[in-house]
């Protein structure tokens, strides 16, 4: 009964603005993509969204912000993680990120930072392949595991 | 720190707990050690269901519940389940956008978890999520079903107490939870009683109780309570925990909690063994040989009931009449 290893997304909306239009096609688009997306909704703390991540197990964070807030909101997050000794979240941005941001966003560890414009395939790929090694490891050995112990079942 | 994920979880590392979840989820091979370990310190939770139609403010109901608890001081666990898709597997799990207001309680624990293609209203592996959140020293644990309709009450076998929620509004719907759900409520919540047509909506509930002989006036047997909220609003919310409360003192008190307990681990242990016979059957069978019984069935020349009965043998399950009459008569001559 080997499982796969079911990729769980948490999608969040930071800040106060309240477009979430965009993070709801994103989630429907990796629901359809197998993917298993715990939706926070809007107006979310950088406390909320690494909390839930943490409860929730999730592989990835996808942030969307359109506020212009995400510098003082992503540097939070990452602190947060950081201070609770997670590691192996990988964690995407995307809505409007000004280009002259983007590098302190990408030095501060978070990934993606998909604006306007891209297609939903794209995200879906990213974060299929951007998923930390050690949580898809554990699968991994899950797997070899399950079916050595059916083995043994079957002797 | 302790690096033994299960001593961890016991001492109340919630990192741990979401990662044994996520283990119990996945049936990955370590986790059924890590359930026997943890179910020794489990038993202390009251668990709790909370099932009814979609829309019918389940979640916004279990978030008002949580804090009138959070409110007497106790830790509280929920599991939400939502469904997956059966076409992709893939699953948009939303109940955290109702309970936004418990985010940053440290003594409140939520897990989102997808049906993974089971019918019941939970997912296969529901009773033992909420059997590590119990171990983990949650006082309330919290279920909250899919959307249900009349025939997911896969609930009772997880929860000592099952609460259904209905509106007002529904009408003839209500006639139609007759057989289903209607008969595995431990209290019924008409939420949005703030609207027209609750008082109605209760009044046909208490009716329909009735008609089923659900009302009776012994002390021995549950009298099931008809509660209206408004979990928008708050309103009727201390009732309802109460009410939670006094389930919990009956059940202890009447003797209901051994049976239900009872009747539990025996579905369970049912449970799990097909499992383990299910799982053993597709390792001792090639899909070739499957592919060839099938083709023999399909073409007349075998039988459903033999081709059954050859792969019960397969797994060491010999006919039982047979074996019966074996063990009795090895009884017989060892006499």
């Amino acid at each position: 009964m080997a499982e796969e290893h079911k990729i769980r997304v948490l999608v969040a909306k930071p800040g106060l603005d309240g477009h979430d239009r965009g993070a709801k096609v994103i989630a429907r688009a990796l629901r359809d993509a197998g993917m298993e997306v715990i939706y926070t909704g809007i107006r979310q703390t950088p406390q909320m969204i690494v909390e839930a991540a943490i409860q929730e197990d999730a592989d990835a964070i996808l942030m969307s912000i359109l506020s212009g807030a995400h510098m003082a909101i992503f540097p939070k997050v990452m602190d947060l993680l950081r201070e609770q000794g997670v590691d192996d979240v990988l964690v995407v941005a995307g809505g409007i990120l000004p280009d002259e941001d983007l590098p302190a966003i990408e030095a501060l560890g978070i990934k993606g930072n998909f604006g306007p414009g891209t297609s939903t395939e794209e995200i879906i790929d990213f974060v299929r392949n951007n998923i930390h090694p050690s949580r898809l490891a554990g699968a991994a050995v899950t797997k070899d595991a399950a079916s050595g112990q059916t083995e043994k079942a079957a002797q | 720190m302790s690096t033994d994920i299960v001593e961890r979880v016991l001492s109340g590392d919630r990192r741990a707990l979401a990662r044994m979840v996520t283990l119990i989820e996945n049936e990955a091979p370590e986790a059924r050690d890590y359930l026997a370990r943890l179910y020794p310190q489990s038993g202390r939770a009251q668990i709790v269901g909370f099932t009814g139609s979609p829309g019918a403010g389940k979640s916004t109901l279990v978030t008002q519940v949580v804090r009138e608890l959070r409110r007497r001081d106790l830790r509280i666990g929920v599991v939400a389940v939502d469904p997956s898709s059966p076409f992709t597997g893939g699953a948009i799990l939303g109940d955290r956008i109702r309970m936004q207001e418990l985010a940053g309680d440290p003594q409140v624990f939520i897990r989102s978890m997808a049906s993974r293609g089971s019918l019941g209203g939970l997912a296969a592996s529901t009773r033992d999520v909420a059997r590590a959140l119990d171990a983990a020293g949650y006082d309330v644990v919290i279920i909250e079903t899919v959307g249900a309709g009349q025939a997911e009450v896969e609930i009772v076998r997880a929860a000592h107490t099952v609460l259904v929620v209905t509106v007002p509004g529904m009408g003839d719907d209500i006639q139609a939870l007759k057989a289903g759900i209607l008969e595995i409520a431990d209290i019924f919540v008409v939420n949005k009683a703030d609207r027209p047509g609750a008082d109605q909506t209760a009044a046909e509930l208490r009716m329909l109780l009735s008609l089923a002989g659900k009302q009776p006036k012994s002390a021995e047997v549950w009298r099931v309570p008809i509660l209206k909220t408004s979990a928008t609003l708050g309103a009727g919310i201390p009732e309802l925990v109460d009410a939670l409360f006094r389930h919990r003192a009956f059940l202890s008190e009447s003797g209901q909690l051994t049976q239900r307990n009872q009747r539990q681990v025996r579905s369970e242990v049912l449970a799990l063994l097909q499992h383990t016979l299910g799982q053993r059957l597709r390792s001792a069978v090639a899909e070739d040989e499957w592919q060839r019984l099938i083709d023999e069935v399909v073409e007349r020349r075998a039988n459903p009931y033999s081709v059954a009965e050859l792969l019960a043998r397969r797994v060491g399950l010999g006919d039982s009449k047979e074996d019966a009459v074996s063990s009795r008569e090895g009884a017989t001559s060892a006499s």
